[in-house]
């Protein structure tokens, strides 16, 4: 333990471009094997969003994946308990960057009951096809993003009523797997 | 059946109505193939030419739950899937009969998550149950003769209304498990 952590070296490009741009914000960055991951203040993400679509010099034109981490029981100690990541490709300068934030829940994570402060703004106006992906983080974590065209559960049924990828959710359930309907041979 | 060679051109015999009707019922099981994972696999392989599920008159998989008489679910059901399932079984028509193949189909087999049913039998009459993961086509042959067999003993349990009582069958292992090497562990004495 006594050995020092090797400098991080921050030589993304794309960096000192957010840096002046949104030099109000605190903006943290952090590299692990040549990828980047920049994380931002969940009100400012959508504008940080914007401008990395946007600007020339970052030109972010496709956004690979969205998703959530919950970090509830993490060794380290993190600035939030959920995590929504985004992961970010430019074509026309052959770059990636991992665009994370970080929210804490203010009520029980347990039920599927609306926290103001698991909200992130949709990117969908930004990039279309994250249209499915935020549906999944909001299915599996119960992360609303607002402005968003249609935010339903993508994967689990209607009237479930828990977000299962959460760290507090058992594997086996809490019983919804058994209650359903039985078909016998008199109703068939 | 081959009597047509022992009996003479215009020769006759009788039997029980009941018979004829099994022996036609059984001679002619059209599957229909509720095929969700890997187990899918096997049963294409079963009615496929090496295997040959022709020889047993069950070759016709029907998509359609109205032209079937035998529903083979293989592979796990998630519970969203569930409702297609029953209304499947509840589309088809009288007298049918339900092979739980593998044992996700069975059991939920490795799938122990809150996404997965637990074994459809819970939810729809079973008649037998083809163990494996997958099960050999031999195997799901085996399932398929057992129905044949229930159908052809004319042994259909019948509630007072008329309608067949499940079996719920289980099918057993038909090898035995050879002994299986044992690790040899470094260090011990």
């Amino acid at each position: 333990m006594s050995e020092q952590r090797p400098a991080v070296q921050l030589d993304h490009p794309t960096l000192p471009l957010v840096k002046e741009a949104f030099s109000t914000v605190p903006l943290q960055a952090t590299q692990f094997r040549n990828q980047t991951t920049l994380i931002v203040p969940s009100q400012h993400l959508h504008d940080i969003m914007r401008f990395l679509c946007a600007d020339p010099r970052c030109d972010y034109d496709f956004l690979s994946d969205v998703t959530a981490v919950d970090y509830l029981g993490y060794p380290a100690k993190t600035q939030g308990r959920f995590a929504v990541v985004y992961l970010l490709a430019s074509y026309k300068h052959n770059r990636r960057l991992t665009v994370k934030t970080f929210l804490d829940p203010t009520i029980d994570t347990t039920g599927i009951d609306v926290d103001p402060a698991l909200e992130v703004e949709s990117v969908t106006d930004i990039w279309p096809g994250c249209e499915w992906r935020e549906r999944e983080v909001y299915d599996m974590f119960g992360i609303r993003f607002t402005n968003h065209p249609d935010l339903r559960r993508i994967l689990m049924w209607r009237d479930y009523p828990a977000h299962p990828l959460r760290k507090d959710y058992p594997l086996r359930g809490r019983g919804e797997r058994e209650s359903y309907r039985v078909i016998d041979r008199e109703e068939s | 059946m081959g009597l047509e060679a022992a009996l003479p051109v215009d020769g006759f015999m009788t039997t029980q109505l009941n018979r004829v009707i099994n022996w036609s019922r059984r001679s002619a099981v059209w599957p229909m193939p509720f095929a969700t994972a890997c187990c899918g696999i096997e049963l294409m392989a079963t009615a496929s030419s090496r295997y040959d599920l022709a020889r047993f008159g069950a070759e016709v998989m029907r998509f359609s739950p109205r032209q079937a008489d035998l529903m083979i679910v293989a592979g796990r059901v998630a519970v969203k899937m569930l409702p297609v399932l029953q209304r499947i079984y509840a589309q088809m028509t009288e007298p049918k009969w339900v092979i739980s193949m593998g044992a996700c189909a069975s059991t939920g087999g490795v799938f122990d998550t809150y996404a997965t049913v637990q074994g459809v039998d819970q939810f729809i009459p079973v008649d037998v149950y083809v163990p494996g993961c997958p099960p050999r086509p031999e195997q799901l042959m085996e399932g398929i003769m057992a129905i044949q067999k229930l159908i052809d003993d004319d042994n259909i349990p019948y509630d007072g209304e008329g309608k067949r009582i499940p079996l719920q069958l289980a099918l057993e292992p038909n090898y035995r498990p050879k002994p299986q090497p044992v690790d040899v562990s470094v260090g011990a004495t």
